[in-house]
């Protein structure tokens, strides 16, 4: 791989230790990957997550006097203040969290604490060069924005961030954006859920870049493309997917494959996803002691269905609903955060459904959720879910399950 | 008698052990970290100890987050495989790696494959882009 100049200077640590560290690990991983060259980048996300590794890595850096040449957005660790008023962290994992916030904030980072940042804070156009790490983060700013970025790890993307340049390969270069599957969706898809379901199907679909066709586009929200890409990446790992009338590269099938053939069809039935929806109710509880929403973290009008669903029937059991601060902001000002207290949810800002030290203690309960990366993520530590649509969720809320 | 490969270098270094093979991509976040024992449900590793191996596997899988993670918390507790060689590259494992130290290779001269067995000490050279399979 040549450097320029900069570059050069960089790694010989002209500018700090810090910036020299950052870009020899860049500067190994273009290698790895066979880059060419180092090309410049606008924005960036690290996937901040307040464990351990993370912090040691970012640590290393910022001790190292790194500073943030493209100020990064970050992923949610949790939100310190909700979970000590609840009692719920130990003085341990505080002092991490607190450690993590100092050292990205000493980094220069803008502390979004959001898995969401292509909705608010950080939204790349078309054709942007850029480095987000973050499962669902990634495939979102590919597929949907048509913005162009490897799947980074939170480490990969912070180098970047520090450096501002990211080794040209994968998913930067045009030959590598081209569908190669092509997946006929032979069913309607109503709401999220379903999306979800599709995204579960990331084995069958195999590696490549899939081209969904067949869903009528009217269909197609953007939390339905949320969901989508989270579950194509706890399924399987996908970087870029297109959908024929919605994703931007993809006004038509020929277009999608870049004038070339699929390299393979599969076709998804009903069936295809009624199978997945069984084996997400491993535990077939029949009751709820308490439901997590908001993997990735709720967008708006999610929240709003929820409110609508929830002053129907109000809940008896804990219902915590995971988004952004800014979404919080949002749904202060709105009045839709004080119904959504009047009927027993709370929004919990800046948290990850992926942190021990807040959610561990709901291990052995009955749980739901409408997210199948967050019973995968929970089941880590001992918390063991069910995933149903959120209208489920909350009627089972409603019902309640303390026996 | 020792057969040598070449191989491409991902991260460098070098390392020294017996070989793990795994059919499956591999998350290191389902490990014991006391044990470095593999416990994720149907894996091709299910049950086995990584703990100072060169693990041969085709790559990673999951999130970008977790499998940083699971390799640190192994290596904190001394229980870390030793070296990867891979078939196919993602920048999460490839990052993690190298900010670990954790030699890594991939496109291994495809004899390599044909020869090794579990538990033949392997030299891993990733620095100079060699692997040796050592044989009594």
């Amino acid at each position: 791989m040549t450097l320029t100049q900069y570059q050069q200077e960089m790694l010989d640590g002209r500018y700090g230790k810090g910036k020299a560290l950052a870009m020899r690990v860049q500067k190994t991983i273009g290698e790895g990957f066979r880059a060419q060259r180092m090309v410049p980048i606008t924005r960036a996300h690290v996937a901040l997550s307040a464990q351990e590794a993370d912090t040691w890595f970012a640590r290393k850096l910022r001790d190292a006097g790194a500073q943030c040449a493209v100020p990064p957005t970050v992923n949610p660790g949790y939100c310190l203040k909700y979970f000590q008023q609840m009692g719920r962290v130990d003085e341990k994992s505080s002092a991490l969290m607190r450690e993590t916030h100092q050292v990205y904030q000493d980094l220069g980072a803008i502390l979004t604490y959001s898995c969401t940042p292509y909705l608010f804070g950080n939204i790349p156009r078309y054709g942007e060069t850029v480095s987000f790490s973050e499962t669902s983060v990634t495939v979102y700013a590919n597929s949907v924005l048509g913005a162009r970025t490897n799947r980074e790890s939170s480490a990969s993307a912070l180098c970047a961030a520090i450096t501002g340049f990211v080794p040209e390969y994968g998913m930067l270069l045009d030959e590598n954006r081209r569908g190669t599957v092509l997946v006929q969706v032979d069913t309607p898809l109503q709401g999220e859920f379903d999306f979800a379901l599709l995204g579960m199907n990331a084995k069958r679909i195999g590696p490549g870049v899939p081209v969904f066709a067949g869903i009528k586009p009217s269909d197609v929200t953007t939390e339905a493309l949320i969901a989508l890409g989270a579950q194509l990446n706890v399924a399987g790992m996908v970087d870029l997917f297109h959908m024929v009338g919605v994703t931007p590269d993809a006004p038509n099938l020929e277009r999608a494959f870049g004038g070339r053939q699929p390299e393979r069809t599969v076709t998804i039935t009903r069936e295809d996803l009624e199978a997945q929806r069984a084996l997400l109710m491993p535990q077939k509880y029949e009751q709820a002691d308490f439901v997590i929403l908001g993997c990735p973290h709720y967008t708006y009008d999610q929240i709003c269905r929820a409110a609508r669903l929830l002053k129907q029937a109000p809940a008896v059991v804990p219902v915590w609903i995971l988004t952004s601060a800014a979404v919080v902001d949002l749904a202060r000002s709105t009045g839709m955060a004080g119904q959504l207290g009047e009927s027993g949810a709370t929004l919990v800002p800046d948290t990850c459904v992926d942190e021990a030290p807040c959610w561990g203690h709901l291990a052995g309960q009955r749980g739901f959720t409408d997210s199948p990366k967050c019973a995968y993520y929970m089941r880590a530590f001992g918390v063991e879910l069910d995933v149903t649509t959120c209208e489920n969720c909350l009627a089972l809320a409603a019902k309640g399950g303390k026996s | 008698m020792t057969l040598e490969f070449s191989c491409h270098t991902i991260s460098p270094g070098q390392a020294e052990g017996p070989a793990l093979r795994s059919k499956d991509p591999v998350l290191f976040y389902r490990t014991d970290f006391t044990t470095g024992v593999f416990q994720e449900e149907g894996h091709d590793l299910e049950g086995k100890c990584i703990a100072g191996k060169i693990l041969i596997f085709p790559g990673g899988k999951g999130s970008s987050v977790v499998q940083a993670d699971g390799m640190y918390k192994l290596d904190m507790a001394g229980v870390a495989p030793k070296g990867f060689i891979v078939s196919s590259l993602d920048t999460v494992l490839v990052s993690s790696a190298i900010i670990m130290e954790v030699p890594m290779v991939d496109d291994v001269d495809p004899q390599f494959y044909k020869e090794v067995q579990d538990g033949d000490l392997i030299r891993l050279d990733a620095s100079a882009g060699k692997v040796y399979i050592l044989r009594e």
